[in-house]
């Protein structure tokens, strides 16, 4: 265990940035999918840093980061499949052309 | 006991399979319907002899019989119960007897119309609601009873319901009933709220424990109900509209049962009369005041059915007259008699109008006695018999009332009615002048048809005219001993010892027989005088007088007679007035209401639409559908949470 909470957080919040950046600025479907991936993991490692210096929250924290990995992938495989289910009546994967909802 | 029930499954076992199969089996539809009703007579009449006999578990004070809880509400419990006792019995064998007989004369009188199920069907459900409104152990069943009755009349009145007219007279028959109908209810209400059950047993029982007034208040809406069902002052305008229906409807729903009601529920509920004597004075004013009134519009009727229904009304406000002075069984007596000679008067008269081909104008009629003698025969004792000679039925129970209110102090009650046992007797005779002697004037092409009914029709008036002929003879000799007395005196007796009107000895060589020899003496004179007005031959006694239309037409153009003749010939403009004070004024009142409604109610509803919608049409635009905005708009509220979260808790 190197270095302190604080650099491990600071990462955390660097990389949640960047994916939510990437969710609202990407026009790609799959690079939003991906961009929300960032968000998730950057949560779960803060979680996991807590785990490691706070040691009330060790096991919590591991239990929370493996169920929270688990609904990643499962999130991941349905949103791609919604992704692909809309590609194929679109023919394309920019969001800004799925208008459906205004409708 | 146990047999109570039946009483009332066969009937609606019958309606419903009627109902069910009768569409698809027309010509054997009726088959169930009669099976049902000769059940339900056999087994009423096991009970009703078992009930008279104070024997068979009836005991003096009837038996009682619970079958399910109907409402188990908190704090409102309703029982599907049954009741028999003495004066349940009496009602039962009127209401099975004469429904038998009636389903018996249809056979014959509606062989020919395509919807006989359909009129079957209406007849069974008919015969059950009667026989639960009878049967029924509380209010609350009475008045469901009640309101089936009502609902049937109206089914069966509007039975051919392609003519206007039968529809409209069932509409007009539904509404005017449900007047009443809102005196009744209100009554149950204030029953519940006084006395917090509706068992009828148990209401008896405390009634005295009700404060006065609301005992005046409960009589009186009862009362009420029953001025609706038994179609007396005001609301007597629905009955005779009510003869557009067929005539084995009008004679046993119209005059031998339903119309009954009424009567029955004051009888039943006599500890609640006698406990308001105010308004008994109102029963029996209104009883005779509608015996008047409508006797006096029979005299000018031309259609048969129709004198027979305004003498229906007659005979009904006699009834009531004998509740209102306290001579309760003398008016189930008259209730009992009246059943089987009206019900035989109505089928008479459904016999005539088949022989004549469907026409009632009795101005088209005359000379029927040799070319239909058994309906006139049988029609003969059912007019000598209300009319009150004796020794038939009418004679004796008609005396009982008049001596009951001679003797109970009633005066003026018995002066209307003395006069109104005339009248009586002058329009049926007119009638029977009318319909059966002098000349024909039958329409000549009809002239040939005219024929007697068949077996199924003429049986029926065979077996109804023993009861109207000797049916008073049997339960109602001697007088106020006979054995109707004997088998009522335990419904009433605690009624009439609170009341203080003693049932005094009847005393042949005193006032009593007086009455009755006057009573008798009157009503003799007034057929002799319908007779020499309305021709008879009666070769047996080598009589015979002609017919003398023109006197019958001088005589209603005198001076001193004519504006009579005028208002009876208007039925003294009730519906007139009904029609201005209703259908114009009220009319009116319920168009403004409507443009009330229109324009304020409406209006207001509407408008909170039509700004909902606008302002969502308006917030609809801020949602493009585009998954970025929105997540942009989660992440700067996520960012504000955040800022206010660090600006203001901490």
């Amino acid at each position: 265990m190197s270095g302190s909470l604080d650099s491990y957080l600071v990462l955390s919040g660097l990389l949640f940035a960047i994916g939510s950046f990437g969710f609202l600025a990407r026009r790609n479907a799959i690079s939003m999918l991906m961009s929300i991936e960032l968000m998730v993991n950057a949560v779960n490692l803060s979680v996991v840093a807590f785990g490691a210096f706070v040691p009330k929250l060790q096991t919590y924290a591991a239990v929370i980061a493996l169920i929270v990995i688990a609904v990643a992938a499962a999130e991941a495989t349905v949103g791609l499949a919604l992704v692909i289910a809309i590609y194929r009546n679109r023919r394309t994967p920019l969001v800004d052309e799925y208008d459906a909802m205004s409708q | 006991m146990a047999l109570v029930p039946l009483i009332l499954l066969f009937p609606l076992l019958g309606f419903a399979a009627t109902g069910i199969f009768g569409r698809s089996y027309p010509r054997e539809a009726h088959r169930f319907a009669m099976a049902a009703v000769i059940a339900s007579w056999l087994v009423a009449s096991v009970v009703a002899v078992g009930a008279l006999s104070h024997g068979f578990g009836f005991g003096d004070h009837g038996a009682g019989i619970t079958l399910w809880r109907w409402i188990p509400a908190i704090g409102f419990t309703a029982d599907v119960g049954l009741y028999v006792d003495s004066l349940t019995a009496c009602l039962l064998l009127v209401v099975t007897t004469i429904g038998m007989l009636v389903h018996v004369y249809s056979l014959g009188y509606m062989a020919h119309d395509p919807g006989r199920w359909r009129f079957f069907s209406y007849l069974n459900l008919f015969m059950f609601s009667m026989l639960l409104l009878v049967l029924a152990d509380n209010f609350l069943l009475v008045f469901a009873g009640w309101e089936l009755v009502g609902l049937c009349s109206y089914l069966l009145i509007g039975f051919w319901f392609p003519r206007r007219s039968a529809a409209v007279a069932a509409k007009k028959a539904f509404l005017v009933n449900r007047v009443g109908d809102m005196g009744f209810a209100l009554a149950i209400m204030a029953i519940w709220t006084q006395l917090g059950t509706l068992n009828m047993q148990e209401v008896f029982a405390k009634f005295g424990a009700v404060p006065h007034e609301w005992q005046i208040a409960i009589a009186a809406l009862l009362f009420c109900g029953a001025v609706g069902k038994s179609a007396q002052f005001p609301l007597h305008v629905w009955l005779p509209d009510a003869m557009e229906g067929p005539t084995p409807v009008s004679a046993l729903i119209h005059a031998a049962t339903m119309v009954n009601a009424g009567v029955y529920l004051v009888a039943r509920a006599n500890p609640i009369f006698g406990a308001a004597s105010e308004v008994m004075v109102v029963v029996a004013a209104i009883g005779i005041f509608t015996a008047i009134l409508a006797a006096s519009i029979a005299f000018t009727q031309t259609d048969i059915k129709r004198v027979l229904a305004y003498s229906t009304l007659s005979q009904l406000g006699y009834m009531f007259a004998a509740l209102g002075v306290g001579a309760w069984t003398a008016a189930i007596f008259h209730l009992m008699t009246h059943g089987f000679f009206k019900g035989l008067l109505f089928l008479d008269s459904g016999s005539v109008i088949h022989a004549v081909g469907d026409e009632q104008d009795m101005r088209k009629m005359g000379g029927l006695a040799r070319k239909i003698p058994i309906t006139y025969a049988t029609m003969l004792i059912g007019a000598i018999a209300i009319s009150g000679l004796p020794p038939l039925a009418g004679f004796f129970s008609k005396d009982e009332i008049l001596g009951g209110a001679f003797k109970n102090g009633f005066l003026w009650v018995w002066g209307i009615g003395f006069l109104v046992a005339g009248m009586t007797a002058f329009y049926m005779f007119r009638l029977i002048g009318m319909t059966f002697w002098g000349e024909s004037r039958v329409d000549p092409e009809k002239e040939l048809h005219i024929h007697e009914s068949p077996p199924s029709m003429t049986r029926p008036l065979i077996l109804l005219a023993i009861p109207a002929a000797a049916l008073g003879l049997a339960i109602g000799f001697p007088p106020e001993t006979g054995l109707l007395h004997q088998w009522l005196s335990p419904v009433f007796e605690s009624t009439i010892a609170a009341g203080g009107h003693a049932e005094a000895a009847y005393n042949f060589f005193g006032i009593d027989g007086a009455l009755a020899i006057a009573t008798t003496a009157l009503v003799a004179v007034a057929i002799v005088v319908a007779w020499r007005l309305f021709g008879v031959e009666i070769p047996a006694l080598r009589l015979r007088a002609e017919a003398r239309p023109e006197q019958v037409a001088s005589l209603s153009q005198a001076r001193a007679l004519a504006p009579l003749y005028r208002g009876s010939a208007a039925k003294w403009w009730f519906d007139d007035l009904n029609d201005l004070l209703f259908v114009r004024v009220g009319g009116r009142l319920a168009n403004a209401a409507w443009w009330f409604d229109r324009t304020v109610v409406d209006g207001t509803v509407n408008g909170i639409g039509t700004v909902t919608v606008g302002t969502g049409d308006r917030l609809r635009r801020i949602q493009t559908g585009h998954v970025q905005n929105y997540a942009l708009g989660i992440a700067f509220g996520l960012i504000a949470v955040a800022i206010g979260y660090l600006l203001i808790v901490r």
